[in-house]
């Protein structure tokens, strides 16, 4: 394996995009360098991206934040305009792992490591976040959801990588929030998860929302029917318990030492609802 | 393969080593700096016995290439104790008995001191989380808290 830190976005393309072999990006590290040690992940090429020029900026964009790829999980809690407008896209980063797992990991890594159980990619997906990726041909921009494709894959062309991800702007009366099911409090993956965003008009109904669950099928799920159950209600029990009905007919979980088919299934709906009432909460609905 | 020359910070001094890109920094640190007080426990990242600060950020040494330390500021447990005088914190850890093997004291110091540097009046919940990245089998916990908590007692009053 070869070891190598462009300082720029076309360098770093360049490099990847002639790689005759296998190539790696190097973010955070927090599942490659388990990969490599594991013999999981053979590349012949490993691209640091830590030294780009801006690769660990946050910066305010058309009112919502755009993230650098290589801006960790402690750096993005610290970040105190980004906590005040997705809350439930940094709580659900700052699960992963322990203090020092989150001095390096980032949302980038997690979503392009495409695991089903990523704790940030349901809350991303919930806050409509868009990936810039940055490829041989230029640069494009995708819809979060459209990256995981099956578990430890990716939908990245060659030579192509996430160099940011936008947390859109959200409108007044909208928040959004993130849960997951673990056996223990602390450094565990998730057995099942779910995250919500909504927005409520000024009569208090919700006028968008969507819902995204977890470690419940090959890769997160977008549940729209999940979605309409609280869209035109004022989140009553009955909206919620519809909502949580459609996460767990969506999901199509496997058993597996972390959890059977039938517990997922009851837990997603659990957790759904959970989740749809704190970010109704967050949002301003009178609790 | 060909090595990687890198130069960066470590406890204060400016060092120089080649490293092969597989390279850990802890595998650096252990073996070719003779820098062997973080300890590797899994390697994979779960037990936080290799904890060191880069940049003032807690990591998991064994998670970070060493070629990738280039340029940047390492801290290690070496560089903890003032001489001869040892930190609150490693002083505190001596006086709780807060360590049995010590396989994985210099990890809970090194973490412990940076969870200071950013709240120097933590609960105890709070440095339970703050610390759920750094196991020991031998203590069961309680008096690495305990010292930790008085630590952070001693260093606000001083």
């Amino acid at each position: 394996m070869r070891y190598a830190a462009p300082t720029s976005i076309s360098e770093a393309t360049r490099l990847l995009a002639a790689e005759p072999g296998q190539s790696q990006i190097l973010a955070g590290g927090s599942d490659i360098l388990v990969q490599l040690k594991a013999g999981l992940a053979e590349p012949d090429l490993l691209v640091d991206i830590k030294r780009i020029d801006g690769i660990y900026d946050i910066t305010s964009e058309d009112g919502g934040y755009r993230i650098g790829a290589a801006v960790s999980g402690a750096a993005l809690g610290e970040h105190a305009g980004v906590k005040a407008l997705w809350p439930g896209v940094v709580e659900a980063l700052e699960l992963i792992g322990s203090t020092q797992v989150q001095g390096r990991a980032t949302m980038a890594g997690n979503l392009c490591n495409a695991s089903p159980a990523a704790d940030s990619v349901p809350a991303m997906i919930a806050a409509q976040a868009i990936a810039r990726i940055n490829g041989p041909d230029g640069e494009r921009d995708c819809p979060v959801q459209d990256i995981p494709v099956a578990p430890g894959r990716n939908s990245l062309a060659k030579g192509e990588f996430v160099t940011s991800i936008l947390l859109p702007a959200r409108p007044a009366n909208a928040s959004d929030a993130y849960l997951r099911f673990i056996p223990r409090t602390e450094m565990d993956i998730a057995v099942v998860s779910a995250g919500v965003s909504l927005a409520l008009d000024d009569n208090g109904i919700c006028n968008e929302a969507h819902v995204a669950i977890g470690a419940v099928a090959a890769t997160v799920l977008v549940v729209e029917e999940a979605a309409k159950c609280l869209i035109g209600t004022k989140l009553d029990d009955a909206a919620i318990d519809a909502m949580g009905a459609a996460c767990s007919a969506a999901a199509t979980p496997i058993s597996d030492k972390r959890g059977t088919v039938e517990f997922r299934k009851d837990v997603v709906a659990v957790l759904a609802k959970r989740v749809a009432k704190i970010a109704h909460t967050r949002a301003g609905a009178p609790s | 393969m060909s090595n990687i020359h890198v130069t960066t910070t470590l406890n204060g001094d400016q060092v120089e080593y080649l490293c092969e890109p597989q390279e850990t920094l802890l595998d650096v640190m252990r073996d070719r700096l003779d820098m062997t007080g973080a300890k590797e426990g899994c390697g994979s990242g779960d037990c936080g016995a290799c904890s060191v600060t880069m940049n003032g950020r807690l990591v998991c040494s064994c998670l970070v290439l060493a070629a990738e330390a280039e340029g940047q500021e390492v801290e290690t447990i070496e560089g903890m104790a003032d001489g001869e005088t040892l930190h609150p914190l490693q002083q505190k850890f001596l006086d709780h008995a807060a360590l049995q093997c010590g396989i994985c004291t210099p990890g809970f110091l090194v973490a412990a001191k940076a969870l200071l540097a950013k709240n120097p009046d933590p609960t105890e919940t709070e440095v339970r989380y703050w610390l759920a990245g750094n196991l020991c089998r031998c203590t069961g916990y309680d008096k690495i808290i305990n010292a930790v908590m008085d630590a952070a007692a001693e260093m606000r009053g001083a």
